[in-house]
């Protein structure tokens, strides 16, 4: 997997609390635009396709596990 | 809806009885091939196949030119192709040439774009010409060429495929008669009857907004340049195009939401408004409005038995990037060289199959591209829409937004990963590799390298690099030097750069322009193993 997950930040929780920091005072709505810019400006950076396929996968991998606590807990 | 322009008045052309229909019922007449709709991908095959000497009927059960403009945008690809079929400088001559683009937010500019950016082609971009000149010079073409048998209101009811041909039904006003052809080329468009003879599906995407295209007349002075716009001021959350024809007809196209009444949306009392909201005044004629459900589809395969199909009736695609009518072009071209050898009895049958296979590749391109295009315009989620507004935002300040926003991404020639192309054996930098197309480039005032390759008709090729010594081709195989004693100029250095040679190099060259082969330094056995390999000998 040519996707970094190991941990890239000296300071993680730095990058954690920018991330939420920038969202502190949107609404809902603008939230979601915010992350849908975010999105776009780091997988240009990234610039791999391979690399921006795997994050796809990995993020997605959320959601899938979501829908099966939801089912486990009908 | 439409009103009759001037030309088509021009364009009507009588149905002929021919001797062919005077057979008795067990004693059809036979034909090596026939083609079926004389649209511009039926005629510019019938043209090529007659050109290289195969006689051809071609059949369409219409008996004028078709209505509207349509089609208005032909590639560069499309016009080397008709230079090869001798109607090119006429379409040139007559329609609008152009290579930039401007994509639009708002009110304001995002970025522009040149799809020629560099000299020394034979050959522009684009041109824009409505599809009723393409076809008339076609039709003008063909009646210099005996060998095409060009029949109106001859249409096609029923097929049988048999073992060495199929067996037509034609209906005429005369009653019907039957054909047999060893070969049917179906080019009778996206609602193709002879799709549904074969029992073949049509399986892809229908996109729900609809698009509203009307060509009007007007004394304008936007520049010769295509304008696309994401929410324009005068069009509000939606898009729209604007493009020059000639004739001071321009091609306007909104998008409407799913909803509208197409009936309703269609009359002009309802479409001038609009119009006149876009161009600030309303000093216009319509001469054709349409509104359609854009599809991207196609067939599965394109040989069914001996009835091959080409362009719309094969595949279908949202016209932003202009990829119908070219890459039906682009098959016509693919085709016919290979449907020729078939006849001919110099290449097996099974050649056709590199046919379904290349073109299916390019139609795959095309509909993955066009549906790319038409998602953009159209998001299908709020979500699509909370992105493409991200990108466009985005676009306004960095270059990799711009190069994010899709306006529509306009036709180049596929390439084709094919089992006629033999993988490059020694290292290359540039050019073109086996399975994309030749590429132009001058050799010398106002001749250029796809001039020197039509020449004399259009057979494989070998485009060589001199060092001197000569490079020995193959029987059957037309030469082109560059360089060297008796050779061809390249004063610009530009043949060669774009070919990433030196002395000795040498390309196999198709008779569609598309590289089979290419040698650092070639030998005649590997030439020979090449070419056979392309002329699906092995």
């Amino acid at each position: 997997m040519p996707l970094s997950t190991s941990s890239n930040f000296a300071r993680p929780d730095d990058a954690f609390r920018a991330i939420v920091e920038a969202h502190r005072g949107l609404t809902e709505e603008q939230s979601a635009d915010f992350d849908a810019a975010l999105v776009l400006i780091l997988a240009n950076h990234i610039g791999d396709i391979d690399v921006l396929r795997d994050a796809l996968v990995l993020a997605k991998r959320r959601m899938i596990d979501g829908q099966q606590q939801q089912q486990q807990q009908q | 809806m439409a009103q009759a322009n001037t030309y088509q008045a021009k364009s009507q052309f009588g149905y002929r009885r021919h001797p062919d229909q005077d057979r008795p019922g067990q004693s059809p007449a036979e034909h090596p091939v026939v083609v079926v709709g004389a649209g511009p991908v039926g005629l510019s095959l019938a043209i090529d196949l007659a050109q290289r000497g195969q006689r051809v009927v071609l059949l369409d059960d219409a008996d004028r030119i078709g209505e509207g403009s349509r089609a208005i945008c032909f590639s560069k690809r499309s016009l080397e192709y008709w230079d090869r079929l001798g109607v090119a400088d006429r379409m040139v001559e007559k329609g609008v040439v152009w290579s930039v683009g401007r994509i639009f937010h708002g009110e304001s500019q995002l970025y522009q774009f040149n799809l020629l950016p560099e000299d020394g082609h034979k050959r522009p971009a684009f041109i824009n010409l409505q599809q009723y000149y393409a076809e008339a010079y076609l039709v003008d073409r063909i009646s210099d060429l005996p060998a095409i048998d060009l029949r109106w209101r001859n249409k096609v009811t029923a097929l049988e495929q048999r073992n060495d041909s199929v067996a037509l039904t034609i209906e005429t006003p005369e009653g019907a008669y039957r054909l047999h052809a060893q070969y049917v080329v179906a080019c009778d468009g996206a609602r193709s009857s002879l799709r549904q003879m074969v029992g073949a599906d049509f399986a892809g995407q229908v996109f729900e907004d609809q698009f509203l295209i009307a060509d009007v007349k007007m004394t304008a002075e936007f520049p010769t340049e295509r304008w696309f716009w994401f929410d324009p001021p005068f069009h509000a959350g939606r898009s729209a195009l604007l493009h020059r024809q000639p004739d001071g007809v321009w091609r306007i196209d909104l998008q409407l939401n799913r909803y509208a009444d197409p009936t309703v949306e269609k009359k002009p009392e309802n479409v001038r408004p609009r119009i006149a909201r876009m161009l600030g005044h309303d000093k216009f004629e319509f001469e054709w409005i349409s509104l359609y459900k854009f599809q991207c589809r196609r067939m599965d395969r394109f040989l069914h038995g001996r009835v091959i199909f080409a362009g719309d009736s094969a595949h279908q695609v949202s016209p932003f990037g202009a990829r119908g009518a070219n890459s039906g072009l682009e098959d016509a071209e693919n085709l016919s060289w290979k449907l020729d050898r078939v006849l001919r009895g110099t290449s097996p049958a099974s050649l056709l199959e590199s046919y379904h296979v290349e073109r299916s590749l390019a139609a795959d391109e095309n509909i993955r591209e066009s549906t790319r295009s038409t998602d953009f315009m159209a998001p299908n989620s709020h979500q699509e829409a909370r992105l493409r507004k991200a990108v466009l935002s985005l676009a306004k300040e960095t270059e990799f937004g711009k190069r994010m926003v899709n306006g529509g991404r306009l036709s180049v020639p596929c390439s084709y990963d094919s089992p006629l192309s033999s993988p490059d054996a020694d290292a290359w930098d540039a050019g073109p590799r086996p399975g994309c197309s030749m590429l132009d480039a001058p050799l010398g005032q106002q001749v250029y390298l796809t001039d020197a390759f039509r020449k004399g008709g259009t057979d494989f090729t070998l485009l060589s690099f001199s060092n001197g010594a000569a490079i020995d081709a193959p029987d059957g195989v037309k030469g082109i030097c560059i360089g060297g004693e008796g050779g061809l100029a390249d004063p610009s250095g530009l043949v060669t750069k774009r070919y990433d040679a030196e002395p000795g190099a040498a390309y196999l060259l198709r008779p569609d322009g598309y590289v089979a082969a290419r040698f650092r330094h070639p030998t005649r056995d590997a030439i020979a193993v090449a070419l056979s390999r392309a002329q699906g000998l092995n």
